[in-house]
């Protein structure tokens, strides 16, 4: 099956409910063997046992910024393609990228709080990832207060790739404003490089992150595809039931 | 040409006789500018160090105030259709508006501001630094601000979804506004250094914020 194929929802639908249960499955493997490897992982010579939170902080916060630029992939096939498939998977990548930053703020918050005795720090990293939740949550918003499935695509889509355009300049202005305000305060992970007993768990996290997204987004998509053609559905009823 | 120069004098004359014009604008930003000393004391030490803070936030706050009148009013009377309809390319058309739109909100800001710092205790050379960044920062929030003025043109209950939209994306332009003016006053960092970061910014807004913008109203309104 060619990938132009997949454009069309009924055959997505189809190929998402064949694979849907494997991919599960292959999740679960994954965080199987990330778990495990990240229970057996040396603890840190200075923090202990508290570092292994790193484990699934660092990957939900790759994935936080992974599924932005997702977002704005899709948020191109919207606006040049007008494709509806893109509209679906830009909507429902949305709330789960929220989560999983949400997910990083909340881990690092708890992981600050023995580290550096305190749940918050204004650090550039941590602002920088609190400022993508925030867009995160503008954007669903956004596509909650629009009514029609399209037009909210659309503006979405504009926000997105606006956003995607400003991250990164936010990012340096938020990092600049930080050494300016607090120099070298704040613990920093690793330095050159990280052990590979660490380096081992970590990719496997973050697979089993990466996979876990994977499955939620596709099932999310199949719930949302499935949700459209119910509305249409109910409209054309609504429009039989007028006599139209 | 001669269409842009019409749509800015129309804009700026409706601005300017409806509604009290920029000096509702400039009242607000002296409310807030009063309210603060309530809020964290008469310390005029203290306010006198985050002054330019005060007078950035301040005129944040303003500037978004005005937003929702930016497209929405044209597109309740119509006017707006007549807009998307014209020969001129719309980027110039959204371009346009924002400037008529800076020049009745975010300038008197910036010319009120030296009168505000008074009441912070800034002496003149650092209400001189803060009205500058304004000058240059500004036109900033203005364009920002226009992208969501677009995306939420149609929207019944748009003022608060505008706010959480345009809000994250106007940090830099904070950081950099205040930081400059800051550096004016009190050090480090030459003044040079973040000034020019902020130009930078405007000007980078000055081009993203009229594509996008139109954009945002060619697909939104269709």
């Amino acid at each position: 099956m060619a990938l132009i194929d997949l454009a069309n929802p009924s055959r997505f639908l189809a190929l998402a409910g064949r694979i849907l249960p494997w991919l599960t499955a292959a999740t679960l493997l994954a965080f199987a063997f990330g778990l495990s490897q990240a229970v057996i992982a040396p603890d840190d010579y200075q923090q202990g046992a508290t570092a292994k939170i790193m484990f699934i902080h660092v990957p939900a916060a790759w994935l936080g910024m992974f599924i932005w630029a997702l977002m704005s992939v899709a948020a191109l096939g919207t606006l040049v393609w007008r494709h509806p498939l893109a509209d679906v998977a830009a909507k429902t990548a949305a709330p789960i990228g929220a989560a999983f930053t949400l997910q990083c703020l909340i881990t690092g918050s708890l992981w600050g709080r023995p580290m550096w005795g305190t749940y918050w720090v204004w650090d550039g990293r941590l602002t920088s990832v609190l400022v993508l939740f925030l867009m995160y949550l503008g954007v669903i918003a956004l596509w909650r207060t629009i009514e029609e499935p399209s037009r909210a695509a659309r503006a979405a889509a504009v926000l997105t790739l606006v956003g995607a355009i400003n991250l990164p300049i936010i990012k340096f202005s938020v990092d600049w404003w930080s050494t300016l305000h607090q120099p070298a305060s704040v613990l920093r992970l690793g330095g050159p490089t990280i052990h590979p007993s660490i380096l081992l768990p970590l990719i496997a996290m973050a697979i089993a992150f990466l996979l876990l997204f994977v499955t939620l987004h596709l099932a999310a998509m199949r719930n949302e595809i499935m949700r459209r053609r119910v509305r249409t559905l109910l409209m054309m009823q609504a429009d039989a039931a007028a006599g139209r | 040409m001669n269409a842009l120069a019409a749509l800015m004098i129309r804009d700026m004359r409706l601005a300017v006789r409806l509604g009290g014009g920029a000096l509702i604008g400039i009242l607000f930003f002296l409310i807030v500018v009063t309210l603060v000393p309530f809020a964290i004391g008469p310390d005029l030490a203290l306010l006198k160090r985050i002054g330019p803070a005060i007078l950035w936030i301040g005129a944040l706050l303003a500037s978004l105030l005005a937003l929702d009148r930016l497209i929405a009013a044209d597109h309740e009377d119509g006017s707006l259709d007549l807009i998307l309809t014209a020969r001129v390319p719309l980027e110039l058309t959204v371009a346009a508006k924002a400037i008529a739109h800076w020049l009745t909100t975010g300038l008197p800001l910036v010319v009120a501001a030296p009168l505000l710092g008074l009441l912070l205790n800034l002496d003149p050379k650092a209400s001189g630094a803060v009205a500058l960044t304004l000058l240059a920062g500004t036109p900033a929030l203005t364009f920002i601000g226009l992208i969501g003025a677009a995306l939420t043109v149609a929207l019944r209950r748009g003022g608060l979804l505008l706010a959480v939209l345009v809000l994250p994306l106007t940090i830099p332009v904070l950081i950099f506004g205040v930081a400059a003016s800051n550096a004016a006053i009190v050090g480090p960092l030459p003044f040079g250094t973040p000034f020019m970061i902020l130009c930078a910014l405007t000007l980078m807004t000055l081009v993203i914020g009229p594509f996008a913008a139109a954009v945002a109203l060619r697909h939104g309104l269709e």
